[in-house]
């Protein structure tokens, strides 16, 4: 197996919290300047799974290649060695509410990178005009802006220090469609601009047909589905085209007992 | 469970959260050293703490320590030792009362604060998204607040300790009839170096762990809201309680010297 081409590679990766298993052994591989769509019901662990990329949580077991190092084990070097070429978009934007627009997106700039504040900012404030937003609203507080502003603040301090790698959470829950739409056009010109690979995390199939080179399914703490976007409806995987068709009835059977 | 299992698992979760608590406190204060330290993060939460802090802490000691005046002079009458007030009145409030009720006004005000912003971070994944921006949460948050609390305290001891004596001499003076040039001569011939100097390093161990036990448990909240809310209640309370249990322990040294 070739892995010279491969940005990302995931083996038998398992979490799971007080003996809930939550993961259960994710097999993934993302190659070089790819985009990869990652989708999967309400609570099926896309976002832990994207928290043990990142270092956030310590997987219980597997293993995590980056550039073909293994980082799984998640010592300061392994978790340095990711964080310094990532970007990460949070399902809820997570924007720092104690600082200003501008700073936040020169979070990574000014604090990690050590950039004079002026650079920093001018930096910032081109980012925020990449995203749509006027300079002006880089002097507002983030509480001041709507959710898809806050998204896109957040889209722009990803990607202002055009990292190699990029994250992003259910980009689009919580947007009107049109919104969304937008949000899914700048990542997919975002991601192109920079060149990086990307895993983007969705239970919204619009979203995941217009950023993806390929989706995988995310079921069950294991990926039961892969295949390119036109592929998707002629998956022949009940679970899939139940997940695709949004129907209550299927093999997938919401678990409504258990807390 | 019986009774002898319960007091043993009590007392292995204090001693390992005490250990916990330890492991942060020394994170916290030394995360600085081999990176980056953020001045302005650091300037903030100076401002927040110490300048913020100083009408209450202020407001405090010049009550107690006008209280304080009527109950000494009331007390030392009863063997005619009513002259003896502005010295003991000085050793109370510079050794005890200053950087104890300070340190509670600090306590209250600052690490309630602190274990609720940090939370709040925790829960809303600020904390996580920090350090995917490759920004170390122990360097940016938490060692700014220690050391700017460490560093705040005594100074507001000290002038704690000056308006409480203040306090005392307006009572003395105007209520009490006593001189105002000879309460100062007492106090300033009574009172020692050391007594003054043990009280702001009282202080300066007072602050720090203030503000471990703030960050502490705002960093380690769970849950949303109410995860936050409890954070802060026990924020309060541990720094309370360390303040003041960690005050008998100083005291019992620093008489010695
Ligand atoms: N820090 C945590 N502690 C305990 N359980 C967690 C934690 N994070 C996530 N979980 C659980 O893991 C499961 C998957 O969560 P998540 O990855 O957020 O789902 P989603 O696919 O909607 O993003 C959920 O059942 C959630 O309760
Ligand atoms: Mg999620």
């Amino acid at each position: 197996m070739a892995s010279a081409t491969k940005k990302i590679s995931v083996r038998g990766l398992q979490k799971g919290f007080e003996g809930r298993d939550v993961l259960r052994g994710v097999d993934l591989d993302v190659d070089e300047g790819r985009s990869l769509v990652v989708i999967g019901g309400s609570g099926s662990g896309k976002s832990v799974f994207l928290k043990c990329l990142l270092g956030i949580l310590k997987p219980d077991s597997g293993i995590v290649e980056i550039d073909g190092r293994n980082i799984a084990r998640q010592t300061d070097s392994d978790r340095r060695y990711m964080t310094n070429q990532t970007g990460m978009l949070f399902q809820g934007a997570a924007l720092f509410d104690s600082l200003t627009v501008w700073e936040n997106i020169a979070f990574r700039l000014i604090y990690s990178e050590n950039k004079s504040r002026k650079a920093a900012r001018n930096k910032a404030l081109e980012c925020l005009t990449q995203v749509g937003l006027a300079p002006e609203v880089g002097n507002l507080q983030p509480s001041a802006l709507s959710g898809g502003m806050q998204k896109r603040v957040s889209l722009a301090r990803a990607i202002a220090s055009e990292p190699r790698i990029l994250f992003f959470d259910e980009p689009t829950t919580g947007l009107d469609p049109i919104m969304a739409d937008v949000i899914n056009n700048l990542i997919v010109d975002r991601v192109k601009a920079i060149g990086a690979t990307a895993i983007s995390i969705t239970h919204d199939m619009a979203s995941a047909r217009k950023i993806a080179d390929e989706i995988a399914m995310l079921y069950q703490g294991r990926i039961i589905w892969r295949g390119k976007p036109d592929e998707i409806d002629k998956s022949g995987n009940p679970m899939v085209d139940q997940f695709v068709n949004g129907r209550a009835e299927g093999p997938i059977q919401m678990t409504l007992r258990r807390r | 469970m019986n009774p002898f299992a319960l007091t043993g698992s009590v007392a292995i979760d204090a001693v390992r959260e005490t250990g916990r608590i330890a492991d942060f406190g020394a994170r916290g204060a030394f995360a600085w050293v081999t990176g980056p330290f953020y001045w302005r993060a650091f300037f903030s939460a100076l401002g927040r703490i110490g300048f913020a802090s100083l009408p209450v802490v202020g407001l405090t000691a010049i009550f107690t320590g006008a209280a304080l005046a009527l109950n000494i002079y009331d007390g030392s009458l009863r063997f005619n030792a009513e002259t003896f007030l502005p010295q003991i009145l000085g050793v109370s409030i510079v050794r005890e009362l200053g950087p104890v009720l300070a340190a509670l006004m600090v306590a209250g005000r600052c690490s309630s604060a602190m274990a609720a912003e940090i939370g709040t971070m925790r829960v809303t994944e600020q904390i996580d998204a920090m350090s995917t921006l490759a920004v170390d949460p122990f360097k940016y948050l938490i060692a700014p607040r220690v050391l700017a609390t460490t560093v705040a305290l005594p100074f507001l001891v000290l002038i704690a300790d000056i308006i409480g004596v203040y306090g005392g001499y307006l009572v003395a003076v105007y209520a009490l009839d006593f001189s105002g040039p000879i309460f100062v001569t007492n106090i300033a011939e009574f009172l020692e170096n050391r007594d003054v100097v043990s009280g702001l390093i009282k202080a300066a161990v007072f602050g720090f762990l203030i503000s471990v036990m703030g960050c502490y448990y705002g960093y380690n909240s769970r849950g949303g809201a109410q995860g936050v809310g409890s954070a802060t209640r026990t924020a309060v309370v541990a720094a309370a309680v360390v303040v003041l249990a960690s005050n008998y322990f100083m005291t019992s040294l620093l008489v010695e010297f």
